[in-house]
């Protein structure tokens, strides 16, 4: 079972009436796997995506007030957009238990930021477990529910992609029963507290934490059974996994103490005192940033991130953890390391009408400022069509900024922000409004495939189905562009390149004296079609004579089915990867591509 | 199975070919022998068309990576990620390399004893494109004498998984059975 299934079979069996989610990764997979396991067990409840993460809080938190046990799930970044309700709900606490999962991507493989979701958790002065593998993940849901219900607390499960995307075996147990009924009652002074009784409430969380330290359920434990030297390593998330198998290798298992820390915030008291009371030197073994560390407040003492001893950019690999627990105790070992050379990069599918869009973007704007966004489209950077990605949403208040920076050039550069369909309904709206308001010239390209492609083709608002492929309502992407006061929003299939290119150009004439205008790229993600059984007709592409092999196609186009090996003189089709879009022939200088048949 | 207790095994290649589907076959392989079981897989943005690897881990393990040297065996869906993730094999660890061409076993840092096969060429001929993972862990199969589970425990779990769509099933099974008889 994945990490992220068994974080959701947690959840299921812990009696969760409520979860909600934002697809993110490495946390997408919990949210279908909790809906999956509700359906298999004839359970109630509710499992939503929400169109954005501070929504998919608000909506689960309210459940808690209500005392059912609620869970919203989603990526480290996400959490910056949930941290508004997050830090309120620390004060206000929990009713039912309430799990806040925060997955983190050291690395980062798949994220904007390494950052540590534990460090917000210090922030918000709320619990935080970091489990070692996918079935103490599982465990940790049950406990987390315990400790946030104990102490009437929102609880933070900080789980990173080396558990979240690990499969490990795991037996299943049956789900205890789901508490429906709701207990809500009216509690204002609680609930809406003014900035009088906020005071009131922040002191009761600090005698919250202060006991949660002590908490029995939750306290470090000893991996194995070495008695007390004069060193100890504490290690915590998938670090204690790693070093418990080193620790074997090494021959140290047997004589050097290894403690994992569950909860690294609050850090337990008397664990701190004992050990930095016992130990002459401690190791601190952790990601993303030495939370655990920072709290073992004696720098000539512990070793770790802070002391330079650990490193504090990327993931820590077993290879790593290998070198610096074999210099932590003495012992010898070859340095053995994957020399990490870059492999090949992503690029968008073939067939994906992305690619077109950007090409043509490209084509009605070719000295363009082009600020992106957030999704597999980020992409369109191997094309030369994205110049800035930010943060989700930040294209449209980018493009925006950029006029206001740029506007007294002499001449002032065309601007063609690009955003997906499932990235503005979760931020980009509320900036779209905004440059309404302000009349910025530039055009917005919704690039609407219908899905949110790049965490695994979850649903968007204007889908209307939901996370188990229910029935819901569709919200009509155009309308809401009308609504926010935006005169020019037209839509076309960005596969007819030159019709595109030309619309484009219209919509650029528009803004320049009207302000936004938004053009709508609409064609269905290519891998999500398929996978729905949907009708799709191959075209069937050949290189001709024609070909000169200048390159155009591959450097302006990237389509990966088109390749220009090295010495080469045409350019080849690989029939592997074709999807047989077609595009490819609109965009050759040379009319040396055709569609045959 | 080695010393009966462990093997260690990676599987790479680039988003879209398979790793994923691989890495799950064989988990489920080790499952249903009553094996523990671990993983270490590439989701997200790699999956589309960059360097994908999966680790596997059956046995007693905590952790659910490989370290450099501790490798038993490599299923490479991708010849140029042979260069890659040769490293991940202990000494004497074999590789199956999807090449159309011998590949020569490896000597100095990394030695690994390099079997091939034409995995896009076979798949293609006898099933789908799609199904050249198949072949190549088809080959891994055979060439590897002490692999944890055996050609009819891998039949047994894509019949379980790919139930219901017997058109898909046949060519995986069929590209399953092509890469073990494949000779080069």
């Amino acid at each position: 079972m994945l990490g992220n299934e068994a974080i959701a079979r947690g959840l299921v069996e812990a009696g969760c009436a409520v979860a909600t989610a934002y697809p993110g990764t490495p946390s997408s997979e919990i949210l279908p796997a909790v809906a999956r396991f509700r359906a298999d067990e004839k359970l109630g409840g509710h499992v939503q995506w929400a169109v954005n993460e501070k929504v998919a809080f608000e909506i689960a938190y309210a459940a808690s007030i209500s005392g059912l046990r609620a869970a919203v799930s989603m990526k480290q970044v996400g959490l910056n957009v949930a941290s508004d309700p997050l830090m309120s709900a620390a004060y206000m606490g929990a009713k039912g238990g309430f799990l806040v999962i925060s997955a983190d991507d050291p690395g980062p493989h798949s994220s904007q930021t390494e950052q540590d979701s534990r460090l917000m958790a210090m922030m918000a002065k709320i619990p935080v477990l970091d489990p070692a593998s996918p079935l103490q993940a599982k465990q940790m849901v049950a406990a987390g529910f315990r400790l946030s219900e104990e102490f009437s607390i929102p609880v933070l499960l900080r789980p990173t992609t080396r558990v979240c995307h690990s499969r490990q075996d795991i037996e299943l147990s049956v789900p205890a029963p789901c508490e429906l009924n709701p207990d809500y009652r009216k509690d204002p002074l609680r609930w809406a507290a003014t900035p009088k009784f906020r005071f009131k409430l922040h002191g009761e969380l600090e005698d919250k934490l202060a006991r949660i330290a002590g908490w029995e359920a939750t306290r470090p434990v000893q991996l194995n059974r070495a008695r007390g030297g004069s060193l100890a390593v504490v290690a915590s998330g998938v670090a204690a996994a790693h070093a418990a198998e080193i620790f074997k290798a090494l021959g140290l298992w047997e004589n050097l103490p290894l403690y994992q820390v569950l909860q690294p915030y609050p850090l337990h008291t008397d664990f701190c005192r004992k050990i930095l009371e016992s130990c002459e030197s401690v190791l601190v073994l952790e990601e993303t940033t030495g939370v655990i560390e920072m709290q073992l407040a004696s720098r000539g003492q512990v070793r770790g991130k802070l002391s330079g001893d650990v490193p504090s950019v990327g993931e820590i690999l077993p290879e790593d953890i290998e070198q610096i627990v074999a210099g932590f105790a003495g012992v010898k070992v070859a340095a053995r390391r994957i020399q990490q050379a870059p492999g090949r990069r992503p690029t968008l599918c073939a067939g994906c009408p992305h690619r077109a869009a950007f090409f043509a973007i490209k084509k009605a704007a070719p000295k363009g400022v082009y600020p992106s966004d957030i999704g597999c489209y980020t992409l369109g950077l191997n094309l030369g069509a994205v110049d800035t990605v930010l943060c989700m949403g930040a294209a449209v208040s980018q493009a925006a900024g950029f006029h206001h920076a740029l506007k007294n050039r002499a001449k002032q550069p065309p601007i063609v922000a690009t955003i997906g369909d499932s990235t503005f309904f979760h931020s980009g709206i509320a900036p779209l409004v905004d440059s309404v308001v302000q009349k910025v010239p530039f055009v917005l390209v919704i690039l609407d495939n219908s899905t949110t492609a790049m965490t695994g083709n979850q649903p968007t608002a204007a889908s209307g189905w939901g996370v188990n492929g229910e029935s819901l309502a569709r919200v009509d992407l155009a309308a809401v562009v009308k609504g926010c006061g935006v005169g020019f929003c037209r839509q076309a299939d960005p596969y007819a390149i030159k019709e595109f290119a030309a619309l484009l150009k219209e919509a650029l004439a528009y803004c320049r004296d009207h302000g936004p205008a938004v053009v709508i790229s609409k064609r269905p993600c290519l891998l999500d079609l398929r996978r729905r059984g949907g009708n799709w007709e191959p075209k069937q592409v050949v290189v001709t004579e024609a070909c000169d092999g200048c390159g155009f196609c591959v450097t302006q186009f990237e389509c990966p089915a088109l390749v220009l090996a090295e010495g080469d003189k045409q350019v080849v089709l690989d029939t592997m990867v074709c999807t047989g879009c077609g595009v490819c022939v609109e965009v050759c200088p040379k009319k040396a591509l055709e569609v045959v048949g | 199975m080695k010393n009966g207790t462990a093997q260690q095994l990676v599987i790479s290649g680039v988003g879209g070919q398979g790793v994923l589907f691989l890495t799950r076959l064989l988990a489920e392989a080790a499952m249903d022998k009553g094996l523990a079981v671990f993983t270490s897989e590439t989701h997200g943005m790699a999956q589309r068309g960059g360097t994908v690897i999966s680790h596997l881990k059956v046995g007693d393990f905590t952790s659910p990576m490989i370290r450099p040297g501790c490798a038993d065996g490599l299923l490479v869906l991708k010849e140029e990620n042979l260069d890659l993730h040769a490293g991940y094999g202990r000494a004497g660890a074999w590789a199956v390399v999807n090449s159309r061409h011998p590949v020569p076993s490896r000597q100095g840092d990394c030695p690994l004893e390099v079997a091939t096969v034409d995995a896009f060429g076979l798949a293609r001929e006898v099933a789908s494109p799609r199904s050249s993972n198949l072949v190549v862990l088809g080959r891994a199969i055979t060439i590897c004498r002490d692999m944890f589970c055996g050609p009819d425990d891998i039949v047994r779990v894509l019949e379980r998984r790919l139930a219901g769509d017997e058109q898909r099933l046949h060519k995986a099974v069929t590209a399953f059975r092509a890469g073990m008889k494949a000779q080069q």
